[in-house]
């Protein structure tokens, strides 16, 4: 088993002076899911941007033995498939294949073959009926797979996913299951939702008041902190 | 017909026009009529909504009627002609080139001509800007609406305090959304460079267009000097 993210000592604090990470440690291997759980402004959000220098702060970070650092940031993205808690600030190009095929065209590739990924992605999602589409006429659990598709493109070794359960309706939270399962790459599952994170990761870290609290085996930590509606 | 053309053609075109509209002197209602008749027949093989365009121009009176007001208080009634004319004349032009060329192909089109990148980068963070102002504009209506806005403050000044407390929110939420959308694209590895789907390629029509629109509004410009 390789070690894809190293994380270390992690701090961060926002300009109003929020401490949002206050000593994060966190690794992540080979084909593995983790969870990461935690109350409403634990610092999830904030860790997570870290792994691609979307967030800069204090500490030691590598992700695929590269330090995030500026010349690295290129590499790590390509590397790093994010999608976001809210769509709509990932989802801003005029047309559903527009945005599906922006991830990949700035990686680089040839417009057919971007075409090709991204068509194949939202296939994935089951939203390639939806191509010609305006990603803001889309319904909130629609703009959910069409940002994740957005990111599938791109092929990365990991996936990060923030929040994804929100808006989906159960058969389409089934489904993300379903595929998420399929998916080989490595994933970081930011959820409130324990069912979910419980389908798909066997390991979960609990974060705290912009520390890590806990890490162990999902149900471990969930009965540890109560964690269940 | 306009839609399809080449979108640094319909710049330069744009820019030749522009220039005839600033520069030609004197600017009467003769003038004004030649140029007028020119984005006229440009707004007819658009086949954009006629009115709407005409109505979307006048953005720019509201900065341009006080200095026409001056003028016209000064005795210059040609110059306060012109003050009006330019200006809207030049934003029918420019609108008539926006709302018929997507914004990528655009900015793509404006940094392939050798506008420097940071300004195109400026521009498409605007576009992109007023957009999500807009959306949260009406989100915060709706919000507004629900919670039975209208009722409460029928009054002017409270409507006036409700208005300017809200337009504060709206930029502050717009500014968080649109570093949001930024993050967001940096992590698709967006590197400030714009890729086109299609790379665009240069017709006879395109290069027809530019002929035509430029050769038209500086023979008008030279025909009125004269
Ligand atoms: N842009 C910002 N400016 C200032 N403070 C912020 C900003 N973004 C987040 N914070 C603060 O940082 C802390 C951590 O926020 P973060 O979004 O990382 O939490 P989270 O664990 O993702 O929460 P949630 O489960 O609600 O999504 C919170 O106290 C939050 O208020
Ligand atoms: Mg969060």
């Amino acid at each position: 088993m390789s070690v894809l993210i190293q994380a270390s000592d992690v701090r961060y604090r926002y300009d109003d002076g929020t401490l949002a990470l206050d000593g994060v440690d966190f690794q992540l291997e080979e084909g593995e899911t983790v969870a990461l759980l935690g109350p409403n402004g634990s610092g999830k959000t904030t860790f997570v941007l870290h792994l691609t220098g979307l967030l800069q702060g204090s500490g030691e970070i590598t992700v695929c033995g590269m330090p995030v650092r500026k010349e690295n940031f290129a590499a790590i993205r390509a590397k790093v498939g994010m999608v976001f808690q809210d769509s709509d600030e990932q989802l801003f190009l005029p047309s559903v294949l527009e945005d599906a095929v922006f991830g990949p065209r700035n990686l680089g590739l040839p417009a057919d073959q971007a075409l090709a990924h991204a068509r194949q992605a939202l296939e994935q999602v089951g939203m390639a009926w939806a191509v010609a589409k305006a990603p803001y006429h889309l319904s909130a659990g629609e703009k959910r797979r069409v940002a994740l598709a957005g990111v599938l493109a791109m092929s990365p070794q990991i996936l990060v996913l923030d929040e994804p359960t929100t808006y989906l309706d159960p058969p389409t939270q089934r489904e993300l299951i379903r595929l998420l399962k399929e998916l080989p790459q490595a994933k970081i599952l930011v959820t409130h939702d324990i069912a979910f994170a419980q389908a798909l990761a066997s390991r979960a870290v609990f974060f705290e008041r912009g520390k890590v609290a806990a890490l162990g085996a999902i149900d471990e930590i969930a009965r540890r902190y109560d964690w269940r509606l | 017909m306009l839609h399809r053309r080449d979108a640094r053609m319909k710049l330069l075109a744009l820019l030749a026009v522009l220039v005839a509209v600033a520069t030609t002197q004197p600017f009467g209602l003769v003038t004004a009529s030649g140029f007028a008749a020119l984005l006229g027949a440009g707004l007819l093989i658009s086949r954009l909504p006629v009115t709407g365009v005409l109505a979307r121009a006048a953005v720019v009176l509201p900065f341009t009627v006080t200095f026409a007001g001056i003028a016209w208080l000064a005795g210059e009634a040609g110059r306060a002609f012109a003050l009006i004319a330019k200006p809207y004349l030049s934003a029918l032009a420019v609108l008539l080139v926006v709302a018929t060329t997507p914004m990528p192909a655009l900015l793509a089109a404006a940094s392939s001509l050798g506008v420097p990148r940071m300004l195109v980068l400026v521009l498409q963070f605007l576009y992109r800007y007023l957009f999500v102002v807009a959306e949260q504009a009406q989100h915060m209506w709706v919000a507004a609406q629900c919670r039975g806005a209208a009722l409460r403050t029928s009054h002017r000044a409270g409507r006036f305090r409700a208005a300017s407390g809200t337009l504060a929110v709206l930029f502050a939420r717009s500014y968080e959304k649109a570093e949001g959308i930024e993050r967001s694209m940096l992590a698709r590895c967006f590197d400030g460079r714009i890729r086109l789907l299609a790379p665009p390629r240069l017709g006879w029509r395109d290069l027809a267009l530019l002929a035509f629109a430029a050769v038209a509004a500086w023979s008008w410009r030279w025909w009125v000097a004269s």
